[in-house]
C-alpha cells in the first residue's frame, strides 16, 4: 500500500509515465457533452492500466463520437476512417500488427444505420479491439435526427416522435459472438472505468455500449437519451470490481453473491449481482435481462456478458507473432525453389 | 469503395485494387467482360482526386504488374489500380512460367532515426525532398505517431480546415502524380516507319489488335505502327507516337471511348485530331475480325460482310 502513496504522490503509473501522456488535443465538441467524460475516462483507465501508447490505435468513423479520439492518447496512432467503417481499417490493421491495442470509437448512427454490416461481421470475428459506441439516441452532428438507437416513442427537440423500434447493439453483439459485451452511461464514472479497464485486459471484442447524452439536440423532457432519463432509468445487473494483473489485492466476499472472472491477462473482475441469479458468462441469461429491463422501460447498465478464454480472429487465423512491416523479404517472398515448384505445378 | 479510395488518396495510405472489370450491374451479364472501369477509377472518390493505374493485357502481366503495384503504392503512398477484365480474370489461358522476382521490395519513405535526426521534425505530410512523397511512420514501429484524417490537415498531421494548407495538400499529392509519370511501366512500342496508320490499345484488347494487324497487312496491304498503353498517367512517348502517324486507331472496349477521354485531357488539339475510335461493348471479349473491319471501313475499303 506503501508503494502505491508515492507513486500517486509522484504521479506516474507502472511504467513510468505522467497522465498528461494519455492526454489528447482540446476538446471542440459540446461543453457537457458526455463524449468528453468517456474521453476523460479512456485516459484513465489507460494511464492506470499503464498501456503504453506507442501500442495503441484510435479508431473511428465519423460523426461527433468519432472526432473523440483526436481528444485522448495524443502520443497514440489515430485512424478517422469513412462512416461506419471502422471496423474494416482495424481489421487490417491489427492483421498487420496482431500486438497493437486497438480503442474505436463509433456512435449509434455510425454503428447502428451505415456500419450495421461492419459491425456485424466485427462481432462475429472477434477481433480483438475495444469497441466503444458513444450511444446518445441522435446524428449530433447534423442536428439531432433521430439514429436507429432511438426508442419508439422518444421524442426530437422540435416534437417529432419516434416511430421506429430501436436496435439494442449489445443483444446485436452477443448474439453474434462478441466475448466483451457491456452497457454503461457516461455519467457513472466508478462504473465506465472498471468496465473500460477490464475491456482493455480481454483478448477479443470488447463492445461496449455507452449511454453519453446529447446536450445540444437530445437532453430534453420527451427524450429516452437524456442525462435525468439516463440517471432515472439506469437498472445495473451487478457492481463491477476490477483488479487489474499487476495488483495482489484480493477481495472478499459472500459466498454465492459475487462472480469472480479471470480475464486474459491475468487481471481479475468482481461481479457483484444485483439481478438475481444474474450470470455474465451465460449468453442467454444476458439476452433475457437486455429484454426484461427494456420491457420495463429501463435499459440493464454492467458488464452484460463476457467469455473471457474464446479464441480471437489473430489466433483463428494464425498470424504470425510480428508486424508485417517488419518481416525481412526473405520471410515474405517465397525460395527460388518453392516458388519454381509452384509454377511448375500449374503446368 | 470510392469513399476508401479517396480516403487512401488523401491519407496516402499504400494501396493496392485490382479492378476485374465487367458489364454493368445485373445478374448474369456480369459474367461478361468490359474495359468500362476506366474513367471512374481514374477519378474515383469525391474530390479532386486522380489516381495512378496499370493495365495487364495477359497472366504474366497480372503478375509482373501485381508486384510492380504494390512497390508503386508504398512508393508513392498513393492507391494503385491494376485494371484486369474478367477476359482475363475468369477465362483460361495460356501463359510462359512466371519469372522469380530479383528486384528488392521497395518500401518507400518509412521514417527511421537516421532520418528523423537528418530532417529535425516529423510531419506526416511534409514534403522534405520537393518529390511531393513524404515520410511516413507505422503504427508500432516506436517512431513519432500521428493522426489520419483523410483531406482536413496540415503538413503536420494537425486538424486544419484553412484554405491555404487544403490547396497545399491537393497540390502536392498533385506533384506525386507528375512524379509517378515516368516511373510506371512504360508502354510497348512497334514503329513501322511506313505506316501511316497507328493504333493504339491496352488490356486484353491487345491480343485483338495483334491479330488485326495482320488481317489488315495481307488483306489491305495496310501498315500499322502499335502503341500499347501499360499504364497511367500516360508517358510523353505517347503525344510522339500520334506525330508519327496521320491516323490513329484508339480500340477500347467500351462505349464512350473512356480512354480517349483520359488522353484528351493531356493531348494537344492537334493529336485529338487525329485519334479516330474502334469501340466493342457487347460483354464478348472483342475479336481481331471486328477491329479490322472497322479500319477497313474507316480507311475506306470495302467490307465484304461474310454470309
Amino acid at each position: 500500500m506503501a508503494e502505491v502513496t508515492r507513486e500517486a504522490k509522484q504521479k506516474i503509473n507502472r511504467i513510468g509515465l505522467e497522465t498528461k501522456i494519455y492526454r489528447g488535443a482540446k476538446t471542440t465538441l459540446c461543453a457537457g457533452c458526455g463524449h468528453n467524460a468517456i474521453s476523460e475516462r479512456i485516459i484513465s483507465a489507460c494511464y492506470e492500466m499503464g498501456v503504453e501508447p506507442e501500442r495503441v490505435i484510435k479508431l473511428s468513423g465519423i460523426g461527433c463520437s468519432s472526432k473523440s479520439p483526436a481528444y485522448f492518447l495524443g502520443s497514440a496512432h489515430g485512424f478517422n476512417s469513412v462512416h461506419g467503417r471502422m471496423p474494416s481499417v482495424g481489421t487490417g490493421a491489427l492483421l498487420a500488427n496482431r500486438q497493437l491495442i486497438a480503442i474505436g470509437v463509433s456512435g449509434d448512427g455510425d454503428t447502428g444505420a451505415i456500419g450495421i454490416g461492419q459491425f456485424v461481421h466485427l462481432m462475429r470475428r472477434n477481433l480483438p479491439i475495444v469497441y466503444i459506441i458513444e450511444d446518445n439516441g441522435c446524428y449530433g452532428l447534423t442536428k439531432g435526427q433521430f439514429s436507429p438507437t432511438a426508442d419508439l416513442g422518444s421524442r426530437t427537440k422540435t416534437g417529432v416522435v419516434n416511430d421506429l423500434p430501436p436496435i439494442d447493439t449489445c443483444a446485436l453483439a452477443i448474439e453474434l459472438g462478441a466475448s466483451f459485451v457491456a452497457r454503461s452511461f457516461s455519467g457513472d464514472k466508478k462504473q465506465l472505468s472498471s468496465i473500460l479497464k477490464a475491456a482493455l485486459s480481454h483478448r477479443g471484442t470488447a463492445m461496449l455500449d455507452v449511454l453519453s447524452p446529447c446536450v445540444t439536440f437530445n437532453d430534453h423532457e420527451g427524450s429516452t437519451k437524456s442525462y435525468s432519463y439516463a440517471k432515472e432509468h439506469d437498472d445495473p445487473v451487478g457492481e463491477v470490481d476490477f483488479v487489474p494483473f499487476f495488483e495482489d489485492i484480493s477481495i472478499d466476499y459472500e459466498p454465492g453473491t459475487t462472480h469472480e472472472v479471470e480475464m486474459h491477462d491475468g487481471s481479475r473482475l468482481y461481479l457483484k449481482k444485483l439481478e438475481a441469479d444474474f450470470n455474465p458468462l451465460d449468453k442467454t441469461q444476458a439476452l433475457s435481462v437486455l429484454h426484461r429491463t427494456r420491457d420495463r422501460g429501463e435499459f440493464a447498465t454492467g458488464l452484460l456478458y463476457v467469455e473471457p478464454q474464446k479464441a480471437d480472429f489473430l489466433e483463428i487465423l494464425n498470424m504470425v507473432e510480428d508486424p508485417l512491416a517488419t518481416l525481412s523479404q526473405d520471410k515474405v517472398r517465397p525460395s527460388r525453389e518453392a516458388f519454381h515448384s509452384l509454377i511448375d505445378s500449374l503446368r | 469503395m470510392g469513399e476508401f479510395a479517396g480516403l487512401a488518396y488523401y491519407g496516402e495510405v499504400p494501396t493496392v485494387i485490382f479492378d476485374v472489370q465487367r458489364v454493368g450491374p445485373s445478374t448474369g451479364l456480369p459474367t461478361r467482360t468490359a474495359q468500362g472501369d476506366i474513367l471512374s477509377t481514374a477519378f474515383l472518390s469525391h474530390g479532386d482526386t486522380r489516381h495512378l493505374m496499370l493495365f495487364p493485357s495477359s497472366p504474366e502481366e497480372c503478375y509482373s504488374m501485381g508486384l510492380e503495384a504494390f512497390d508503386l503504392a508504398e512508393h508513392f503512398q498513393t492507391p494503385v489500380f491494376v485494371m484486369s477484365d474478367l477476359d482475363l480474370g475468369m477465362n483460361t489461358w495460356m501463359a510462359d512460367p512466371f519469372e522469380y522476382p530479383t528486384k528488392a521490395i521497395d518500401r518507400g519513405k518509412v521514417l527511421d532515426e537516421e532520418t528523423l535526426e537528418r530532417i529535425g521534425k516529423f510531419g506526416r505530410y511534409h514534403d522534405v525532398d520537393g518529390d511531393g512523397v513524404p515520410y511516413r511512420t507505422i503504427p508500432g514501429d516506436k517512431m513519432p505517431a500521428y493522426f489520419l484524417r483523410g483531406s482536413g490537415h496540415n503538413e503536420w498531421a494537425a486538424y486544419s480546415e484553412r484554405p491555404e494548407d487544403y490547396t497545399q495538400n491537393v497540390d502536392r499529392i498533385g506533384r506525386k502524380f507528375e512524379t509517378a509519370r515516368d516511373w510506371l511501366p512504360e508502354p510497348k512500342v512497334e514503329i513501322n516507319k511506313k505506316a501511316a496508320v497507328g493504333i493504339i490499345a491496352y488490356g486484353t484488347t491487345h491480343w485483338a489488335v495483334k491479330e488485326s494487324r495482320d488481317q489488315l497487312r495481307s488483306e489491305a496491304d495496310i501498315e500499322t505502327s502499335y502503341y500499347r498503353i501499360r499504364s497511367f498517367p500516360f508517358r510523353k512517348a505517347l503525344g510522339s507516337f500520334i506525330d508519327r502517324h496521320e491516323r490513329v486507331y484508339v480500340v477500347e472496349q467500351n462505349k464512350d471511348a473512356q480512354m480517349v477521354s483520359l488522353m484528351k485531357l493531356e493531348l494537344t488539339p492537334a493529336h485529338v485530331e487525329r485519334l479516330h475510335s474502334v469501340l466493342h461493348y457487347s460483354g464478348l471479349p472483342i475479336d481481331a475480325r471486328s477491329v479490322t473491319d472497322e479500319i477497313l471501313a474507316r480507311e475506306e475499303y470495302r467490307v465484304k460482310k461474310a454470309g
